[in-house]
């Protein structure tokens, strides 16, 4: 693996000191939570994002875009979760920037992602467990367009997106990649209903219901029936970024966690000088740097276009997702009874952890998926 | 074409021209590896001719300096030739605890004088070296060694015992750690070499549980070791034992990668519910690769923490471990078979039983926590 550049570094340096300030817990996540925020993240924040030039961090250079890849993009994911920080940055700036990426609604939605103002999503799910080639929603050719009817549901930020990447079925059947074709659903579509769900970390997803919800033949993205080529590809940018921001969850909650072993003192010394803690938080330690390798290996492995790219995304997924699990589940049980309690925030990463966890497929999907591409 | 380029072409037709095809098959067991030393016998004469050809160019330790036997290559270099090398499968020329442990201790503390005699045999294979570092009483608590050189004017006069001397009963020399003073604990050790010939050294293999023995009972009785055959100075010798051992455990990390292969490709594992726990072995053994490439990376470029060899060793040991218990799991009964030629001399079961010790042998994982602990979390009292 080779390190960061000079530009990487400078890039992480400002996602740090730019999320760790404007991005805190205090000031995002436990704010818009606490009043109660229909979008579940803040736009003033998200505006903030676009002046930095990161909301175009993975739209080419000629849309006026930073032109970067899946490995600067895991910089800011870690970052984000680090600071628990509620943003449409995977969603839409590199899931559906990456779906749309060389078509022809790339020119037509990059502007108003790049200034902030747009919001993208993906509906893939249709069942509560992640399974993309099932995918069932039936888009029939009437005219010269198509008409959806089915559900979607895990669709994050669903009812904050002005256009939301919808996968259907124009030919095959559920199990298979082919006859797969993406759509670009406007959130206004008539026969589109979306209900609105908060999810157990404050972030929001939406269930969709498409009705006879009827589309011209431009609002397909990419070519008919061969949908699962920029879906795989918005996918794997998906999963490769919920694992980098699951390393950040893990870093967050370790250090969270390290810190109170160094305060919280108990039989007259601080917790954190016995052996019990010590041996647990220093495999926790070697665990998450072991999760950061996987995760950047597979973001640079994407970028660099190499035939591994697929296998090591799941690697890191998986492994990203292990990690912060343990790490979400040592860190309230060494905070003992303070991290049962809402007022601490270590809690917040445990629930931060279990919806990225799940989101494109969890620990059991990817190894799975880990077991097929390594021939077995 | 860029000069990392021209170096890939120009070593992929020299390994090509070079490199026996006997030296390209894997490695099946211990005795395909060439250990060297003055008693050294080659496998073959492929073996002797790919160490002869590979000494040449320096190419056994390549990033070594050339006026110490090495290839002089920079790390680019270095890492082209081992993807090169791997590319064609071609084994290593030499292994050694001179290339691996006492090399870059010497390149670090070592003198010009040192440096020019030593490094030249190691990078050759002329002497093969043993470790003598751990004692009956000073296992984990290493600096509590007893293994006593006392000051004789013109030499050292070493008395006392060492414990899992590797190859202790093939090697030429020792690199060994002795007491030079009683007052201070870690600060009254010296880091000596002397030649396992000398009168009053004394060596006994131990039977281990795989039924092999790779380490010995080393005795020292009244051994007269010159004085100049001291590295660094008198009662400094716990930086030197330090400084290998970070070598020596990222060596031992290297078992964490088993060879670069999936298990459960190796063992298409139809039990469901052993396909479910190969995979997840699997995602941490990918993950772990993806880290040694990025520790190698970080070490090179004097990023890594000084400490970090300590998680490296930690997890690699634990993962190959873990690897042996699957691999007899996933062979059934055909993995239980001792000394049957199907089983190639009971190779899994021999296999599964040697890796208990890699997460003792180089200081236990407990010690490697307790290092990370301190030296990486700083916690508190560690």
């Amino acid at each position: 693996m080779t390190l960061l550049n000079d530009d990487q570094k400078m890039l992480q340096d400002t996602a740090a000191s730019f999320l760790t300030e404007e991005g805190s817990i205090a000031r995002q996540l436990r704010h818009w939570r606490d009043i109660g925020c229909k979008d579940g993240f803040g736009h003033g924040l998200w505006k903030q994002f676009a002046e930095l030039g990161l909301t175009g961090i993975c739209i080419p250079e000629s849309h006026g875009g930073m032109g970067l890849g899946a490995t600067e993009a895991a910089l800011v994911l870690e970052e984000i979760g680090r600071n628990l920080t509620p943003s449409p940055f995977l969603m839409t700036s590199v899931v559906a920037a990456r779906a749309i990426e060389d078509t022809a609604h790339a020119g037509h939605w990059y502007a108003g992602v790049l200034s902030g103002e747009a919001v993208l999503t993906l509906a893939v799910d249709e069942g509560s467990r992640h399974a993309p080639e099932q995918t069932a929603l039936e888009a029939k050719r009437q005219g010269n367009g198509f008409v959806l009817n089915g559900t979607k549901q895990f669709v994050v930020q669903g009812s904050s997106a002005e256009m939301i990447i919808t996968a259907a079925r124009t030919g095959g059947s559920p199990g298979e990649t082919e006859g797969l074709t993406l759509f670009a659903v406007p959130k206004d579509a008539a026969g589109l209903s979306v209900e609105d769900v908060a999810l157990v970390d404050s972030s929001k997803a939406a269930r969709l219901s498409f009705d006879g919800v009827a589309l011209d033949a431009d609002a397909v993205i990419g070519e008919v029936d061969a949908g699962w080529t920029p879906l795989n590809r918005a996918l794997n940018g998906g999963r490769a970024g919920a694992a980098a921001e699951l390393v950040g969850v893990a870093s967050g909650a370790s250090a969270t966690t390290l810190d109170y072993l160094r305060q919280r003192r108990q039989f007259g010394k601080p917790i954190g000088e016995f052996q019990a803690l010590q041996h647990r938080a220093a495999h926790l330690y070697s665990e998450i740097e072991i999760a950061r390798a996987a995760a950047f290996k597979a973001a640079q492995l994407l970028d660099s276009g190499d035939e591994q790219a697929e296998l090591h995304v799941s690697v890191a997924k998986a492994k990203a997702a292990d990690v912060a699990s343990l790490a979400v589940r040592e860190g309230v049980q060494m905070h003992g009874g303070i991290g049962m309690t809402d007022e601490h925030d270590i809690g917040l990463f445990m629930k931060r952890e279990g919806v990225l966890g799940e989101l494109f497929g969890d620990v059991y999907y990817h190894r799975n998926r880990v077991a097929g591409l390594s021939g077995y | 074409m860029s000069d990392l380029d021209a170096f890939r072409s120009e070593t992929r037709t020299w390994l090509e021209a070079n490199c026996p095809p006997e030296m390209r098959e894997p490695i099946r067991s211990e005795a395909d590896l060439c250990w060297g030393g003055r008693n050294s016998s080659f496998q073959s004469e492929a073996q002797r001719c790919w160490l002869e050809v590979m000494a040449e160019r320096g190419w056994t330790v390549p990033d070594w300096p050339k006026d110490y036997g090495g290839g002089g290559l920079s790390a680019d270099e270095a890492l082209v030739l081992k993807e090169e090398m791997q590319r064609i499968g071609a084994r290593p020329p030499l292994t050694s605890f001179g290339i691996s442990m006492l090399g870059p201790a010497l390149l670090k503390f070592g003198t010009e004088e040192q440096k020019r005699h030593y490094l030249h045999q190691i990078a050759r294979g002329e002497i093969r070296w043993c470790q003598g570092y751990s004692e009956p009483g000073a296992g984990s608590d290493l600096a509590g060694l007893q293994t006593k050189a006392e000051d004789k004017g013109d030499y050292w006069l070493v008395n006392g015992q060492k414990v899992w001397t590797s190859y202790a009963d093939k090697a030429d020399w020792i690199f060994c750690l002795a007491r030079t003073s009683s007052e201070s604990k870690q600060g009254g050790i010296s880091f000596l070499l002397f030649d396992m010939q000398t009168p009053g050294v004394s060596t006994k293999p131990i039977l281990l549980i795989s039924g092999n023995s790779p380490f010995c009972e080393t005795f020292f009785d009244d051994v007269k070791v010159p004085k100049n055959q001291i590295v660094g100075e008198v009662n400094k010798g716990w930086d030197v034992a330090k400084y290998l051992l970070g070598h020596e455990r990222e060596m031992i990390s290297g078992m964490g990668l088993g060879g670069g292969r999936s298990l459960g490709a190796a063992t298409k594992p139809r039990d469901p519910l052993l396909r479910a726990e190969i995979a997840a072995f699997d995602v941490d053994a990918y993950a772990f690769q993806a880290m040694s490439e990025r520790f190698a990376a970080m070490w090179k470029a004097g990023e890594a923490h000084p400490a970090s060899p300590s998680m490296m060793k930690y997890a690699g040991t634990e993962l190959n471990k873990r690897r042996n218990e699957l691999a007899m799991a996933a062979g059934g009964s055909d993995a239980l078979e001792w000394d049957s030629e199907r089983s190639r001399g009971g190779k899994n079961a021999r296999d599964w039983l040697r890796s208990k010790g890699n997460s003792i042998e180089g200081g236990t994982s407990e010690i490697q926590l307790n290092i990370i602990a301190k030296h990486i979390l700083r916690l508190p009292g560690a």
